[in-house]
């Protein structure tokens, strides 16, 4: 993963809202291998309703325009809503779980910086300390940044999540399909 | 009402108004076959799974109703997925049912077991595997909406053994009918924007070089003849792409006939100099636009369609409409009165006078002599086939030269009277195509024009039509080759002939039609076409077979080259490029 991903244009986030029913994944991202679009990340999750789960895509717009990928993915029949997040008018988190080397004057140091990060570390080895960290993507890829030059045993990363920010005036959700 | 899931899947078909259907059963669907016996729905046994698959399809494309297949898991449901894939490219309404295994056999490898539902995930418009029995009546009721509306495509339901097998409890139900569907995710838009009809009507009036665009939109929105009433109250000259042949007709004076590959020099050259095109139900596929850089440069784009992500998919329309055609120009059409109507047109004295010189100059053309040994011409088999069958004959062709030929010859002068695999280009299509649209208009003619190639992949449904009494004729233009691929060896592959000669004798159809049944000719002497055509069509009660020997030299003209633009379409070997 490059740093600071979110910052780069190419980059759109989509929550998608489906029916919760097996397979809808599959249909979803089925859909972005067949067509030839990038999914840059992917989290689902239920919503307060069981009848619907929501999908957080961020997809590379680079080879194909936005608004075919969101055609594309409005003509399955679960998908019930789509609504693109511009970055700025989002609050994004993601979590990360990450095994890193903590060695001698090491550790110390690891320590420090899981505390400046405001992460926690869940696990403790002899060599190792697991840390997890949720925040906005930028953060994350910073802290990982950091974190390779002890030694990165293992990573995995949430995939980001997102929800428009509460804004006092303007919608803060472009709705690119409705429905009735 | 206790039923068992079988008989509330055929019962909930018979709800749908399902009045045939065609299949072939196996263990998996056997549960469902014991029912059909008691049903009214008359069901047709194919030879192979391939063949139901077409014979819905062929049935939806003559009746604008939906086909009904159904088969068995495994190999069943992998023999259908041809057409299914075809059904989706060319927006065909089909519902396909398949057997699966028994629910808890399902991810065991058991015997017929494949994932139905992730093969053909990506081609159908819907899938479903329905886990209850107390769902099928919803699920068929959806898959039959979701199949006819909006766009039109295929839907597959699998239904594992044991929810309707009534030896199985999981196969019991209580029998209901739902009112309506509920699909929070499914409700295509139909009424086109009325700010955006005003605008297209405007462009209209502007616009000195408008060319109608139609696509087999038209026939699926029911909208020929609204089509007709447009362009007649504007004046506006139509081209009628490869899937909406017949949706105006060629007798009028404004039909320019098929644009595209192997399109006409008019219906081409008036797209790539229109600067308006209005794109009705269409898609602006390859085969049509040609290199798409060089595509109708000067053109602004009015593009209705009913499915949103077609518009902007190919070329930026100017004025996107969404919504059904026939709804959409019914509108457009009062759009352009309130704007003054035939009377508010600008003068295309100019355009139309040049159009008409396209026509003269640059007609459809072969060369027609024949000489003692020669083979018979397929576009004059064509031709005499037009003339010598009834007005409203449905004609059904295959994939290859014999489909342009048919398209570009035959006279259609009826919505609903051309079948054929456009999109997906599914060679076999048309024999199985045909047996399903003679029993969807069993008072019609229905001739499958096919070539020798394709005819050799589905030819055994010949042994269905025979055994089910339906008299469907067939004309195998039989040039002994793969024709399309040859063209393109010897124009593009310097004549290097790979794997696609076939023979003319082997098989010999001839005796191969007769063994399944059909009564069959073979016609070599042109002298013998239209007498031979005569007899075929006086033939109402078994399938026909003719067997008309042709060129295998004739090629297809004209044609736009893979990868050029239609400003450089080829009319023939004699006449060079035109376009200047």
């Amino acid at each position: 993963m490059s740093s600071a991903a979110n910052a780069q244009p190419r980059h759109h986030i989509l929550t998608v809202l489906v029916e919760n029913k097996a397979g809808v994944l599959a249909r979803v991202s089925g859909l972005f291998a067949r067509r030839g679009f990038n999914i840059y990340s992917l989290a689902v999750a239920p919503t307060d309703d069981e009848r619907f789960s929501r999908i957080t895509i961020v997809v590379d717009v680079e080879s194909t325009p936005l608004e075919q990928i969101t055609k594309q993915l409005f003509k399955l029949i679960n998908v019930v809503k789509i609504s693109e997040l511009d970055p700025a008018d989002a609050v994004e988190r993601e979590m990360m779980l990450v095994t890193v080397k903590a060695e001698g004057a090491g550790r110390g140091q690891v320590i420090e910086l899981v505390q400046v990060f405001e992460g926690r570390i869940i696990d403790v080895g002899l060599e190792a300390i697991t840390v997890v960290l949720a925040g906005p993507p930028s953060k994350l890829d910073d802290f990982e940044d950091l974190m390779r030059g002890y030694g990165i045993v293992q990573i995995q990363r949430s995939g980001r999540v997102a929800l428009p920010k509460l804004e006092r005036q303007q919608p803060a959700t472009s709705r690119l399909r409705r429905t009735g | 009402m206790k039923l068992n899931g079988g008989q509330a899947l055929i019962k909930s078909l018979e709800m749908e108004g399902v009045e045939v259907m065609f299949g072939l059963p196996g263990g998996a669907i056997l549960p469902v076959y014991d029912p059909i016996i008691d049903s009214p729905i008359r069901h047709i046994l194919v030879r192979h799974e391939q063949g139901a698959g077409h014979m819905a399809e062929g049935y939806a494309h003559a009746t604008g109703r939906p086909g009904v297949a159904m088969v068995t898991s495994g190999p069943g449901a992998t023999n259908i997925v041809t057409p299914l894939a075809d059904a989706l490219m060319d927006s065909i309404p089909i519902v396909v049912i398949t057997g699966q295994v028994p629910s808890m056999a399902i991810g065991t490898d058991a015997f017929q077991e494949c994932d139905t539902i992730g093969i053909t995930r990506s081609v159908t418009k819907h899938n479903e595997l329905i886990t209850s029995a107390q769902d099928i009546p919803r699920v068929i009721r959806e898959a039959f909406h979701i199949a006819t509306t909006g766009r039109p495509g295929p839907v597959l339901v699998d239904i594992p053994k044991d929810i309707v097998d009534p030896r199985h409890p999981n196969s019991a139900m209580e029998w209901y009918w739902p009112d309506s569907v509920d699909l929070p995710g499914y409700k295509p838009t139909t009424k086109g924007h009325p700010k955006m009809i005003r605008e297209a009507a405007r462009l209209i009036g502007e616009s000195r070089r408008p060319v109608i665009y139609a696509g087999g939109g038209i026939l699926k929105a029911r909208a020929a003849e609204i089509l007709r009433e447009l362009a007649e109250l504007t004046g506006i000259h139509v081209v009628t792409t490869l899937m909406a042949r017949g949706a105006f007709p060629d007798s009028h004076p404004l039909c320019l006939g098929m644009p595209g590959m192997h399109g006409n020099y008019t219906a081409v050259t008036a797209m790539q100099k229109a600067d308006l095109l209005i794109a009705l139900g269409s898609r602006f596929d390859d085969r049509v636009t040609g290199k798409l850089s060089g595509f109708a440069p000067d053109a602004k784009i009015i593009h209705v369609d009913i499915d949103p992500a077609e518009l902007g998919k190919v070329r930026r329309p100017d004025v996107p409409i969404v919504g059904d055609c026939r709804l959409v120009i019914e509108e457009l059409v009062r759009a352009v009165r309130d704007l003054g109507g035939t009377d508010a047109q600008p003068d295309r004295t100019e355009w139309n006078a040049t159009i008409r010189r396209w026509q003269t100059d640059h007609p459809l053309h072969y060369e027609q002599g024949w000489d003692e040994g020669d083979k018979l011409k397929p576009q004059f088999c064509i031709e005499s086939l037009c003339a010598n069958s009834p007005d409203d004959t449905i004609v059904v062709s295959g994939v290859g030269q014999h489909q342009m030929w048919s398209s570009q010859l035959w006279k259609f002068d009826h919505p609903y009277t051309w079948v054929n695999s456009g999109g997906l280009g599914t060679m076999g299509f048309a024999v199985p195509a045909a047996v399903g649209a003679k029993v969807g208009m069993p008072g019609k003619t229905v001739w499958a024009i096919d070539g020798d190639g394709c005819f050799q992949m589905t030819a055994q449904e010949l042994v269905t039509a025979s055994a089910e009494r339906i008299p469907v004729k067939v004309a195998i233009l039989n040039n002994a080759y793969l024709g399309m691929v040859r063209q393109w060896q010897e124009l593009f592959y310097e004549e290097r002939y790979s794997e696609v000669y076939l023979s003319p004798d082997l098989p010999d159809y001839k005796m191969w039609a007769e063994a399944m049944g059909c009564v069959a000719f073979r016609v070599e002497h042109p002298d013998d076409v239209v007498t031979t055509i005569e007899k075929a069509n006086s033939i109402d009660d078994r399938p026909v077979v003719i067997d008309f020997r042709c060129d295998s030299d004739e090629k297809v003209y004209p044609m736009v080259a893979a990868g050029t633009s239609n400003d450089d379409i080829i009319l023939g070997p004699e006449q060079g490029q035109g376009g200047h």
